[in-house]
């Protein structure tokens, strides 16, 4: 087992892991906390396949902004508390087996996929920021205009909703 | 690592998105099993751009992180008006969506 294939395991547990703990901590902080551990693993394996562009914006933009956005919410809201309700046993027990079973259907769908089994490039220069900037500032600067006009309006909306009656 | 080990990860983590929001009654944490599932599918597009040797699907990840981000500021700006109405965030007293 090379170190590229030993940061991946330990990487996908990290991830796995966080992902569970976000919807099995019964404390809306921890939830958030274990997010931020699945996005910093994640941001991992983007560094992994050479995307250090979408590493660093992953950490800045989820990690430290959107996850930010939450915290203070759930603190204004102050439920921090395990006063939370909990779903009936049933209808947890219904998602559960209603979530596996999505994961093992398609499991069983992607398995037999016909792809090379070519390990992933890791040197490859297309995540790079020089490369995805040309890119984005040729072919996609139309869809990057858009997207700021879909900023503004977010930014209308929130403080239009937000805003005292 | 082979690509399937990377469709694997990102299907178990989109699986375990799916299995909270099912779970849980709290509305920030359904949003936040939503963002998950973003995620999973953001980890799928970065290892197929690596495989196709294909740039474009880095810029729409890009794109994916923008429409998040505009996502949660409306979201959580509407949760807490809910809150503030109904002085909870418990999805079973909203689903009346009235009073």
């Amino acid at each position: 087992m090379n170190p590229h294939q030993l940061v991946f395991w330990i990487l996908s547990a990290i991830a796995i892991g966080g992902a569970l703990g976000v919807i099995l901590s019964r404390n809306p902080v921890a939830s958030v906390l274990f997010l931020i551990v699945t996005f910093f693993a994640v941001s991992g394996h983007y560094i992994l396949l050479n995307a250090q562009f979408l590493a660093i914006v992953n950490i800045i933009v989820y990690a430290g902004a959107i996850m930010v956005l939450f915290l203070y919410v759930i603190m204004l809201m102050n439920l921090n508390g395990d006063v939370e309700p909990q779903k009936s046993k049933l209808l947890q027990f219904a998602g559960i087996i209603s979530g596996g079973t999505l994961f093992l259907v398609l499991l069983a769908a992607f398995k037999t996929t016909q792809l090379t089994t070519t390990p992933i490039n890791t040197t490859s220069s297309i995540g790079l920021i020089s490369e995805l900037g040309q890119v984005l500032f040729t072919r996609f600067v139309f869809p990057f205009e858009i997207s700021s006009i879909l900023f503004l309006s977010a930014m209308v909306g929130a403080v239009v909703i937000g805003k005292k009656d | 690592m082979p690509i399937q080990y990377y469709i694997f990860l990102s299907l178990a983590l989109f699986s375990i998105g799916v299995m909270g929001t099912m779970m849980r009654r709290n509305a920030i944490i359904i949003f936040m099993c939503i963002e998950l599932m973003l995620n999973a599918v953001n980890l799928l597009m970065v290892a197929f751009s690596n495989y196709w040797e294909n740039s474009n699907a880095q810029i729409f990840v890009f794109f994916i992180m923008v429409v998040a981000a505009a996502e949660v500021a409306v979201g959580l700006a509407i949760i807490t008006l809910v809150y503030r109405k109904v002085n909870s965030v418990d999805i079973n007293i909203l689903n009346r969506l009235k009073n």
